[in-house]
């Protein structure tokens, strides 16, 4: 009866913030603020507390059944094509549901006081709770659909809160180009998952759920075949959601909502779901040694790409936004060389610094009078202290700095990248190289908005403040997180236990399994008596390397700006206008797509094709001819139309009767 | 009771058109016609709910039958009865009804009863030729919809409506005539005009073809499929709100059902011929619809385009020949219903208000009207095809279906040009949404706008509800056509099978297990060389 009781929960946890959505939504001004605010933080908070029951009845399972299922209908049912509404939790959701509703929770905390004075709090919180509710149907959902009824909602989410402010038309684009460009990607995903229903729907057995993972997993010798197709259309929906060349663009546009939303939706969760779902189909994507390697140039050519824009950027969000990128460049990365435990542990330490880092820079925005531009910041140390202390360990978190959890989570994914079959030197020093950049940008932020002297207005000098105990205190929450956070992932070869890829081990078994030869998922206990001499040099490099850009930041921003100067004057300055305009990839995208398409649609489509051929020719150009031969367009416009219909209504009439008495 | 229960379809299909002739003769005043009509198609959902709820799922076949010799010593009989098709979507037509009704509340002021009269006709003309199993019953029911539709949009329509109503009528008309020389050829072939009659005959390939092109002709306009689609937009555009929502709630389907109940059973040899080419129309249709919907520049016309995009979906399921495509679309019918029901509904409200539907008029709404922009975003994401509303169910299964069919060729690669619909739609839905609603408050015209009244919330409402009703439990449709589904496929399949020259697989869905069960224990022991095996075969 016990374990019943915690398998429903699952639902719960689901559906729970949905209510709180609901609610917030329908009564909407009607509830106060204080009530809205509540509601919606214990929506979340109750489901956080019933992901971490779940969690502990995990934790006391056998590992190779560690998994709860709560299949609440058939969602889809005709003949044998049959997919369940049910939810699941196995390790790897636990950790996913553990950091959605737990970071989440902490930056609805944080929204009561950002959103106070906002016109729209309750229609923000109830965007909020519905973010939870979709995304906490992508990691618990049992199969590929259900992941992908929450992979669309928190997509739809996204859009509402990036629009949030919708009265400035800009950020309604915003939302829009973020829905639109993750269609694209859904577009590759939903391919996909044809291929793969196809393929396994003549096998399945009574009773199988079409899209189930462990149905899926069960006849992935089925799939194999066609394993690199399916792994590659799946990943163009990665590429999509988690933001990697080429759908990344809509992420830097997205930071035109809310910061919370930017912390919670665009960087701390959302963004992963690229990465969990890889992950989650790991059994299949271990069958194709160039679809892993695909995910993985992607994801290393993404990191070094985006953290060279954010080498330049001057909106402190942009910088983060690029960041984020970067960051989920390494988690493909981690995937794309079968490492798929260390890039989940990365999504989580990510997940405390990266929301910890948006948050502190909101808290900056916040004291500025929303403002984003880092070159009317600076000197804002003495007079933010807290949001400087927290944002100070989540720089350090970032850049990989021991033993804080970045560098955990990094320096792991750079020594699978080096020592994998999948990986190599090459993607290990381009890893490597963006490291050292990402240290280096984010000591320029740290200086140019908390260091030196303040340079806004007299105007918005007066009226900066630190946040909130809201506020602040959630930021020391994540910042206790971004330290420590990682001390449960403490490599075996510094003698730790690797606690945290031990728990995702029966998730990621399969990889090691049957028709994996080809790939060394060299990840879980994998400390297969190698040699620890390298893994020590590699990570007192990263370690090095790290603190090197840090200093550098430091150095250039306050000493030596000269330097910064020379290096945008370079070349004529025409590599620095690059980066500042993000090697005009949007421009280029405009051009080649958007404008034509739109070119072809209306003047050639609609004008020429529709009006001119199909209408004016054949339509009305017969009728035309109709007309000039025995004038009937006239006749039929002065009412032979209705001439007709009495006639027919007559005529069937008098057929009807005639025959009937006939008869 | 089991007087009701035996001539419910006479019943369900004639208090309208008795309401109808009460209006028409009786009832003078506006306000009693309105209030009358409302009831009377209240009493028609209410009797059509008898229906849903003594339908027997676990049969394909008729239910319901009335047959009544009728003329020619019975050579033709008054013959209704239904299946699940039929009743799926007649179950539509009766819950649109009393919402369009109430939706020309205030739209319509000028001869309220005969318009009235007019919808009333309309829907008992469409119920009955969803009901209908003899040939003539059939074509007396279908010509009947073109003549109230014809006066709704001539008499109570926009600037241009007579242009637009005549369009209507003679593209229609066109179609028709073709079939009715179908229907006669058939009916001295076999001597009756029973639709059983005409499926025991056996046709020559050359007059299947012949016969398919003719009727598909006439449900391909009513759909309308891509190059015949240009009477659409002007009709859309021109008539009055109700007749749009009739129109594009009901009306296009009469086409699909159309194919599905006549064109495609009594004709395999017509479908194996003319269905590469119907399914490219098709895609055409999805993807063409959608971009001239993206660079419309009044809203209406932009959803009428859409309607040529989602339509396509329909007709790619239907001649996928799969179980899975077809039910999908029949699925996506209803989901279209309801999303484009409402969507016109919407724009009619603010029509009603603004006398404009110009994108560029507005900006800006979502400040002033707050309750009618949430509607109109969730119309809009089911019309996009988001999961957990209605949308999702019918495009997924379509493009799914279409991906698998083993009759069509290049199944897979009409599926992959269809999904870029799915994008499409996001476009041209959520760019037209952020003109309309969001950014500032642009015009001043829109200052003065009011919200939604209780009447129009009451109108959206129930649309809603079942928007989201069908997305996340379809099995209250599916489980109900999921039986006539396979009583109309498997003997088509099996023919158009024939008639490739392919005897057809054993990997459709419906199939019995036995040879799957085979399939699955062969893969457990020796799966390598049975991959090999299986992926051969299937070549």
């Amino acid at each position: 009866m016990e374990s019943h009781s915690t398998e429903i929960l699952l639902r719960w946890i689901v559906v729970i913030p949905l209510l709180g959505a609901m609610v917030n939504g329908l009564l909407n001004r009607r509830l106060p603020k204080q009530a809205a605010g509540l509601l919606a933080c214990a929506a979340v908070g109750i489901s956080f507390a019933m992901s971490v029951i779940v969690f502990l009845r995990l934790t006391g399972m056998p590992a190779a059944e560690r998994m709860v299922t709560d299949t609440v209908a058939t969602w889809i049912g005709f003949g044998k094509f049959q997919v369940d509404l049910a939810f699941a939790m196995d390790s790897l959701g636990a950790v996913m549901a553990l950091v959605v509703t737990g970071v989440g929770f902490l930056i609805h905390i944080y929204s009561l006081g950002y959103m106070a004075h906002d016109a729209g709090f309750q229609r923000f919180f109830s965007y909020l709770n519905l973010f939870i509710f979709a995304m906490m149907t992508l990691v618990l959902g049992e199969n590929l659909l259900m992941l992908f009824i929450g992979w669309e909602g928190v997509g739809l989410c996204s859009y509402l809160l990036i629009a949030f402010w919708f009265n400035d038309e800009a950020n309604a684009a915003a939302g829009k180009k973020a829905f639109i460009v993750n269609r694209i990607g859904d577009f590759g995903f939903l391919i996909g998952m044809f291929l793969i229903g196809v393929t396994v729907l003549p096998h399945l057995h009574e009773g199988e759920g079409l899209f189930s993972f462990q149905v899926l997993q069960h006849h992935v010798g089925i799939l194999a075949p066609v394993a690199t197709a399916i792994c590659l259309l799946l990943f163009v929906g990665a590429t999509g959601k988690s933001a990697q060349i080429p759908l990344y663009i809509w992420l830097p546009d997205a930071m035109a909502g809310p910061t919370p939303v930017s912390a919670l939706i665009h960087a701390a969760t959302m963004v992963t779901a690229g990465v969990y779902m890889i992950a989650r189909m790991n059994f299949l994507f271990v069958l194709s040694p160039t679809a892993m390697g695909v995910v993985a140039a992607v994801g290393v050519a993404t990191a070094i790409f985006a953290s060279s824009i954010a080498l330049v950027q001057n909106d402190i969000k942009k910088v983060l936004a690029y960041s984020t990128v970067s960051q989920l460049g390494y988690m493909m990365l981690a995937c794309g060389v079968g490492a798929f435990g260390v890039a989940i542990f990365h999504v989580m330490t990510h997940a405390f610094f990266k929301a910890l880092l948006f948050l502190g820079s909101g808290s900056v925005i916040h004291a500025m009078s929303d403002e984003q531009d880092m070159r009317v910041m600076g000197g804002l140390k003495t007079k933010l202290p807290i949001t400087y202390w927290t944002f100070l360990a989540g720089t350090l978190a970032i850049a990989g700095v021991f033993p804080l959890a970045g560098f955990f989570s990094k320096d792991e994914i750079l020594w699978k990248t080096f020592s994998g079959e999948l990986g190599g030197v090459l993607p290990w020093a381009i890893g490597f190289l963006a490291a050292g950049m990402t240290a280096f940008y984010m000591m320029r932020l740290v200086v140019m908005t908390f260091y030196g002297k303040n340079r806004a207005s007299a105007e918005v000098q007066s009226h900066i403040h630190e946040s909130p105990a809201t506020m602040t205190g959630v930021l020391i929450v994540l910042a206790v997180l971004s330290i420590v956070g990682g001390w449960i992932g403490w490599p075996h070869f510094m003698g730790g236990g690797a606690w945290f890829e031990n728990w995702l081990e029966p998730v990621f078994a399969g990889a090691h399994g049957a028709g994996a030869a080809a790939v060394a998922g060299g990840h879980g206990a994998g400390h297969v008596g190698h040699d620890t001499t390298i893994e020590w040099i590699l990570a007192g490099a990263s370690l090095a390397w790290g603190i090197l850009g840090l200093s550098l930041g430091y150095f250039v921003y306050t000493r030596k700006v000269s330097i910064a100067e020379s290096f945008r004057r370079l070349g004529g300055g025409f590599p620095h206008k690059v980066l500042l305009n993000k090697y005009y990839v949007d421009e280029g995208y405009e051009a080649v797509f958007i404008r034509p398409g739109f070119k072809l649609s209306k003047s050639i489509l609609w004008k020429i094709v529709d009006a001119g051929l199909i209408d004016g020719l054949m339509v009305n150009g017969s009728a035309l001819v109709v007309a000039v031969l025995g004038s009937v367009l006239r006749i039929f416009q002065n009412g032979m139309v209705r001439f007709y219909a009495w006639s027919f209504t007559i005529g069937v009439a008098v057929f009807v009767l005639y025959l009937s008495f006939s008869g | 009771m089991s007087f009701i229960n035996d001539h419910i379809l006479t019943l369900v299909t004639f208090v309208p058109l008795v309401g109808s002739l009460a209006l028409w003769t009786v009832i003078k005043r506006a306000e009693f016609a309105r209030v009358f009509a409302l009831v009377v198609a209240l009493v028609d959902f209410v009797l059509s709910l008898h229906l849903w709820f003594r339908f027997d799922a676990g049969r394909g076949d008729d239910q319901f039958v009335e047959r009544v010799p009728w003329l020619l010593n019975g050579e033709v009989s008054y013959h209704m009865g239904m299946d699940g098709i039929s009743l799926v979507l007649a179950m539509l037509t009766t819950f649109l009804g009393p919402l369009v009704i109430l939706s020309t509340w205030q739209a319509v002021r000028e001869r309220v009863p005969s318009f009235m009269a007019c919808i009333l006709f309309l829907q008992a003309a469409m119920l009955g030729t969803f009901f209908a199993r003899d040939m003539l019953l059939f074509y007396v029911f279908w010509e009947a919809m073109l003549i109230p539709m014809y006066f709704i949009i001539g008499i109570w329509g926009g600037q241009r409506r007579i242009y637009a109503a005549v369009k209507f009528f003679i593209f229609t008309m066109v179609g028709s005539v073709f079939m009715l020389v179908g229907i006669l050829y058939l009916y001295f072939q076999a001597g009756g005009m029973g639709l059983t009659d005409f499926m025991n005959l056996q046709i020559g390939h050359d007059a299947q073809l012949w016969l398919f092109a003719a009727f598909f002709l006439a449900f391909a306009i009513k759909v309308p499929v891509f190059p015949l689609h240009t009477w659409l937009p002007d009709a859309h555009v021109q008539a009055p709100t109700a007749g749009s929502v009739i129109l594009a709630g009901v009306l296009l389907k009469m086409g699909t059902y159309g194919m599905l109940r006549f064109a495609m059973p009594l004709f395999p040899e017509g479908v194996a011929a003319f269905a590469p080419a119907i399914s490219i129309l098709a895609v055409i249709g999805i993807i063409y619809g959608a971009l001239v919907a993206m660079v419309q520049p009044d809203v209406k016309k932009l959803v009428a385009y859409s309607s040529v995009s989602h339509l396509g979906f329909v007709v790619l399921g239907l001649f996928s020949l799969t179980p899975l495509g077809v039910a999908g679309g029949i699925f996506q019918m209803l989901a279209h219903g309801l999303s484009t029901g409402a969507l016109f509904l919407l724009v009619g409200m603010i029509y009603e208000r603004r006398h404009t539907r110009e994108i560029s008029e507005f900006g800006g709404l979502a400040h002033k009207m707050p309750v009618y922009a949430v509607f109109f975003m969730i119309a809009t994401l089911a019309s996009v095809g988001l999961p957990i509303m209605a949308g999702f169910i019918g495009e997924f299964m379509i493009l799914f279906g279409t991906f698998n069919s083993e009759t069509l060729e290049h199944g897979r690669l009409f599926a992959i040009l269809a999904a870029t619909g799915v994008v499409l739609g996001a476009i041209y839905m959520l760019w037209m949404y952020q003109r309309v609603f969001l950014g500032k408050l642009s015009n001043a015209k829109n200052e003065g706008l009011t919200d939604l009244s209780l009447r129009e919330v009451v109108v959206l409402l129930p649309i809603v509800v079942f928007i989201f009703w069908l997305g996340v439990q379809p099995s209250l449709i599916l489980n109900r056509v999921e039986a006539s589904v396979e009583r109309v496929l498997a003997p088509l399949t099996a023919a158009v099978a024939e008639a490739q020259g392919t005897a057809p697989s054993h990997t459709g869905i419906l199939l019995p297990d036995g040879q799957r069960a085979e399939i699955g224990t062969a893969f457990g022991s020796d799966h390598q060389k049975f991959l090999i095996r299986d992926t051969e075969s299937q070549r």
